[in-house]
Order: structure tokens, then C-alpha cells, then sequence
């Protein structure tokens, strides 16, 4: 069994492109041209060069030995944190604004939710001289309001999603919207492992340099590429999908996927996918997503706004279809515990995302001489006043 | 024979109006269906409101999420409709979005489509190559007609194959946008009404998205078979509630 996409665009009985005829000819474009266009020998060496001189990658793979201390167990951390832009999702913005370059594209448009999509979009605009719009829920921008400057310094334009509940599925449908509307000069960078086929597995691609260097990585510090477990975060899922991608099909790697459980799974405010999602479509792609009896997208809630996404992004469904990967949901509480654990242990302010992660260290247990890899997906400068207003700092 | 076919073969023009279900109020879905059937609109495309309406603009969004306020559900809509044949008998056909009537099921879906008389559907989401190898076999079984929609950037080969498997009109959005959000025809969409009015598809083509008045429906009725109204007459309804419907048909068919 495969855990990667096949031919047609699906992970098991997840993904596809469930879109309306009016983004047909960019959908099919994209998917006709990505796989060529990466593998051209000038995109990889841009592509490259970018992430090693503008992000300054590799990212380090640290020995976290306090943790480990603490947990006893062997425990590393990518850190993706350090990435310019302060986390995982510049891999994906580079690798899209050259792509759309390459696709003769002029002007990008995004959605964001807690705005570090956002500013990574607007990031690499800024590089490349193109013009960036970027949707985002008008809820979010009130929230967000220091990387709604970011933005905005960077050159990008801020257009408030006015619509339905005004949070990032929302953001994503006006972008989806300005795609129809603007159908040959516009290329949409989506954030995540979501959408319609190709982007789950594009964005997959890119984001795959994170696994990519932890078999390297490894191999220096334990003589071995494959860690025993590799945990992420999952909102969308790109971080996951980018520190799974290269162990998917080596199963005797245990992948464990952290949701943000919000106030509790079943406390009605939650983002727990998995436990609480069903089977269907969310923003042309076929998945486990929150939704009524009726197929009404439901509105979920985690502190962390890179979390709170109704779905999850194909490759993820499949995973937890499959058992592959294993899910574990971590309410705000133990995240926010386990941010300032981490904080205090190795001196290192997690984003409120990758602090769900490290929460998994108090829910299972593992074995002094397993190797644990942690996807450290970004920093917590962005999180600060939650911190501040979570700890009364 | 389907009500839409039959209605195809009639020598006019035909006026297509859409609303969401469930709007303004919730118990207004059947009087608007018999007003606009009395002031001479030929088929009726009603909108199972969803909460994430991609292909449709704030208008037809608004009105949607209101509807869903106002609590409507796929099986609130089919217990509205169910003795809408008994006083109804224009073609009647579902729009909506593909996870509802997913989450129903499919074939219970169209099952309860065929018992109350509805003629056919309209899922902007589900795709033509995912329709044609999994549902088309259950649509057919219940006498459903699929309505696919092309725009200006569909491909002669790809409204050939879309014509090839559509069995009742083609839905011609009529310019990139979204519902509701152009103001007139020029050059560029007469242009494309005419260079599809050429191709002599099998199937007629009624034309959608931004027509709003008389001149609009005039323009797009000239080479087309027809013409939908939306995102105009919803916002008729938000004016005047599920009165005066004979002002609004009247302006477009004067």
C-alpha cells in the first residue's frame, strides 16, 4: 500500500478536485505543468539557492537534552522556527511564486488565517516584484493585527473576507472567488496540503525538504535516517505532510499527527478533525472535514489560529483512515503548558501550533532509546499577547 | 419525456429564475415557485442553501446563509416540495452544492428528487469526469438531468465532451466571475454567445451569471436558448419579501 497520491489525484479514497467548471482551466494548467516545472534542473537550482541564501536552510536538527532529560527518551526538534518569516510556510511561498513565474502568472493572491501564510505570501511577493492580495476572515484581522502590518510593510494588500463567519474558511473562499474572477493573470498560493488536486501534493513537495533533511540529519547524529517517531501538528496539515513526506511509506516510522482538541473534543468548541470530522468536501477536495448532519460546514475553535480549519488536508484523512498515522488531540490548555515547558526547558518560545506537539510528550509514553523527531513548525513571537494573556505574564 | 426537454422544444425565449430555498423566510420556498410560475417564468432553479457557496457572489451568499438561519435543511426543502406538483408544472431543478447532498446520499437524494417531481440538478462542484464514471448511472436511474455549466475559458474539446454527456441544456456562465457580479454585456460576451451558438452542439445552451434586466436578457437570448436570473431577483425578495414577483418578471419580459 501506498501512502503517497496517486495517478489521479487521490490519497486512498481522499482528494480529487471537486471545483466548479469556472477554475477548471487554471486547476488543470497547474496540474498538467507542477510536476514538469519542478523538476527542470533552473527551477530546482532556484528553489535551492533560495531556501539555502533568502531562508536560511537547512534548518537545524537540535538534541533537545533537557527534554529528553525530562521525558527520557531521545528527543530532536527541527527547527523550523528559525526560518525567515518564523516558520514552515516560506518552503511552500517559495516554491509557489516560482512556480507561478514559470506559469507566466503576474499577479498571486492568498488566504490566511492567523496571517503567517499571509506574510510568507507577501514575503516572497516582496522578493519577486509581484503584486500580492491576500484574503483574511475580518475576525482575524482584528485579532492579528501586528502581521496585518506585516503585510501591509511588505507591499501586499490586506482585503477583509466579510463573508459567513469571517474567519479563514472564509479567507480561502474570496480567494477561491478572485481566482474565478481573475482567471488567466492570477496564480492562488494556498497555504496548506488543502484544495483541489494538485495543490495537496505540490505543496506536500514543497514542504518535503523538512523531512528530506532530518534522514541527513539523522544519519550525522544517530548513524540512522529513520527516527522511531516523527510528531507534528496538524491544522491543514503542511508541516506534517513536509516532516512525514520522505518516512510515509516506511512504516516501521510511527507518525504521530496532533490536532488542537480547543476546549475539549466534544465541548463544542474544537478542532479536532479526525475524532469529529466525516467524509465529504471542503474547498474542492475530498475529506474528513467538521460539518452538520445536513453537510453545513461547521465553524471550530482552537486558541492556536493556525489550527482552527474545519478539515484536514487528504493526505492526513488517509493517513487516519489507514492507521498509518497515529492522531492525537491536545486540548489549549495542555499546549499552552506544554509552549511554556518548552520555553523554560530549552529556551526556545514555540508557536502555539508546534506547542500541541510537544504536549504529546505528557500523553505517551516512550522508550529511553527511542529516536523522536519534532517538528518545531514555527516561532512563538507571533503568539506573545496569547501567552502574555493566557500565563497573566 | 422530462419536463426541461419538453420545455426546450417550446418556440422562445425562456426565462429561468433562481432563489435559495428557505428565503427570505423559511416557509416561503412554495409561494415564490407558484408566483414565478404564474407570471410566465418557464423553469425553476431552486437553491439548496449552503454554507460555503464558492462559484456564487455575496448576493446569492447572503441569502443562502440566511436561509440556513433561518433553518432550512435538505429535508426541510423536500417536505416543502413535496405536493409542489400538484399546482407546479414548469421544469423544477436543484442547484446546490455537492457535500449536502453528499452527506444525504446520492441515490437517496435523487430517489427523493424523482418522488416529488424535480426534473434536475445543478451541483457546480462535482466535476464532470467524477459525475460521468460514478453518479451518472444513478442520476439516469432516476430520470435526473445533470446540467453542466462551460465559461469563455472552457475548451472547444472540453464543450465537446461536456455536450457529448449532457442530455438537456448547457449552462453557459457568462463571463470569469462569480454570480452576481457583472454589469452588462459587451463585444468580448456577445462574441463568446455566438462563437458557442456556432459550434451547433446537440444540446441548447441557457446562459447565467449577469443578467439582471430586460437588456441583459435580451443580449443573452439572442443566440442562446435562454437565460437564468439570480443574484438580481434575490435581491428583489430582500426588497419586498415574496411580493410583487409580477413587477420583477415583468421588467425582464416587457
Amino acid at each position: 500500500m501506498s501512502f503517497n497520491i496517486n495517478d489521479k489525484g487521490y490519497y486512498g479514497d481522499f482528494g480529487g478536485a471537486y471545483i466548479p467548471e469556472m477554475l477548471y482551466p487554471n486547476v488543470e494548467e497547474l496540474r498538467q505543468n507542477y510536476l514538469k516545472i519542478m523538476a527542470e534542473p533552473s527551477f530546482k537550482e532556484e528553489f535551492d539557492q533560495l531556501l539555502k541564501d533568502y531562508v536560511g536552510r537547512p534548518s537545524p536538527l537540535y538534541f533537545a537534552k533537557r527534554l529528553s532529560e525530562k521525558y527520557n527518551t531521545k528527543i530532536y526538534l527541527k527547527r523550523e522556527d528559525l526560518n525567515h518569516t518564523g516558520a514552515h510556510k516560506v518552503n511552500n511561498t517559495i516554491g509557489q511564486i516560482l512556480m507561478a513565474q514559470r506559469l507566466g502568472k503576474t499577479r498571486i493572491i492568498a488566504e490566511t488565517g492567523a496571517g503567517q501564510h499571509g506574510v510568507a505570501t507577501a514575503t516572497v511577493c516582496a522578493l519577486m516584484g509581484m503584486e500580492c492580495i491576500v484574503y483574511m476572515g475580518e475576525i482575524d484581522i482584528a485579532r492579528q493585527a501586528p502581521n496585518v502590518a506585516r503585510m501591509k510593510m511588505l507591499g501586499a494588500e490586506v482585503r477583509p473576507a466579510l463573508s459567513g463567519s469571517r474567519t479563514l474558511k472564509d479567507a480561502t473562499n474570496e480567494a477561491i472567488r478572485d481566482w474565478i474572477n481573475n482567471p488567466v493573470d492570477t496564480h492562488y498560493i494556498i497555504g496548506s496540503v488543502v484544495g483541489p488536486h494538485p495543490y495537496p501534493d505540490m505543496v506536500a513537495r514543497f514542504q518535503a525538504v523538512v523531512s528530506e533533511e532530518i534522514k541527513w540529519q539523522l544519519k550525522d547524529k544517530e548513524g540512522r535516517e529513520k527516527p522511531d517517531h516523527v510528531i507534528a501538528c496538524v491544522g491543514g496539515g503542511s508541516n506534517a505532510a513536509g516532516a512525514f513526506y520522505h518516512y510515509l511509506d516506511d512504516t516501521d516510522v510511527n507518525l504521530i499527527a496532533v490536532e488542537a482538541a480547543g476546549k475539549g473534543i466534544h465541548s463544542g468548541e474544537s478542532a479536532a478533525t479526525s475524532v469529529l470530522g466525516k467524509e465529504g468536501i471542503i474547498h474542492g477536495s475530498k475529506t474528513l472535514l467538521m460539518q452538520t448532519h445536513d453537510g453545513q460546514i461547521t465553524e471550530p475553535y482552537s486558541i492556536s489560529a493556525g489550527l482552527d480549519y474545519p478539515g484536514v488536508g487528504p493526505m492526513h484523512a488517509h493517513l487516519y483512515k489507514t492507521g498509518r498515522a497515529e492522531f492525537i488531540s491536545i486540548t489549549d490548555d495542555q499546549a499552552m503548558t506544554a509552549g511554556l515547558e518548552l520555553s523554560q526547558l530549552e529556551g526556545i518560545i514555540p508557536a502555539i501550533e508546534s506547542s500541541h506537539a510537544f504536549a504529546v510528550f505528557d500523553h505517551k509514553k516512550f522508550n529511553p532509546d527511542d529516536v523522536v523527531v519534532i517538528n518545531l513548525s514555527g516561532r512563538g513571537d507571533k503568539d506573545l499577547q496569547n501567552y502574555i494573556d493566557y500565563f497573566k505574564l | 419525456m422530462n419536463r426541461i426537454n419538453q420545455k426546450l422544444k417550446e418556440d422562445k425565449k425562456l426565462l429561468s429564475i433562481y432563489f435559495s430555498a428557505g428565503y427570505p423566510t423559511l416557509n416561503d420556498t412554495v409561494s415564490i415557485i407558484e408566483d414565478l410560475e404564474k407570471n410566465g417564468v418557464d423553469m425553476i432553479e431552486i437553491g439548496l442553501p449552503f454554507s460555503d457557496p464558492l462559484a456564487d457572489g455575496p448576493t446569492i451568499q447572503a441569502s443562502s446563509t440566511q436561509a440556513l438561519k433561518n433553518g432550512m435543511t435538505t429535508d426541510t426543502l423536500f417536505n416543502q416540495l413535496k405536493d409542489i406538483r400538484k399546482t407546479v408544472s414548469i421544469p423544477l431543478i436543484i442547484m446546490g452544492y455537492f457535500n449536502p447532498m453528499l452527506q444525504y446520499g446520492v441515490e437517496a437524494f435523487c430517489k427523493k428528487c424523482q418522488a416529488i417531481g424535480i426534473d434536475g440538478l445543478i451541483i457546480p462542484d462535482l466535476p464532470v469526469d467524477v459525475y460521468n464514471e460514478q453518479y451518472k448511472t444513478i442520476f439516469e436511474k432516476y430520470g435526473l438531468i445533470n446540467v453542466f455549466l462551460i465559461t469563455p475559458q472552457t475548451s472547444v474539446e472540453r464543450i465537446n465532451f461536456i455536450d457529448s454527456i449532457s442530455n438537456g441544456f448547457i449552462y453557459m456562465v457568462s463571463s470569469a466571475s462569480v454570480t452576481g457580479s457583472s454589469s452588462g454585456f459587451g463585444t468580448e460576451q456577445t462574441d463568446y454567445f455566438k462563437r458557442i451558438a456556432d459550434m451547433k452542439l446537440k444540446n441548447p445552451q441557457i446562459v447565467g451569471f449577469g443578467i439582471s434586466d430586460n437588456k441583459t436578457f435580451t443580449q443573452a437570448t439572442t443566440y442562446a436558448k435562454g437565460a437564468i436570473i439570480g443574484s438580481a431577483f434575490i435581491k428583489h425578495l430582500t426588497k419586498h419579501g415574496n411580493t410583487n414577483i409580477d413587477n420583477f418578471t415583468d421588467s425582464i419580459l416587457k
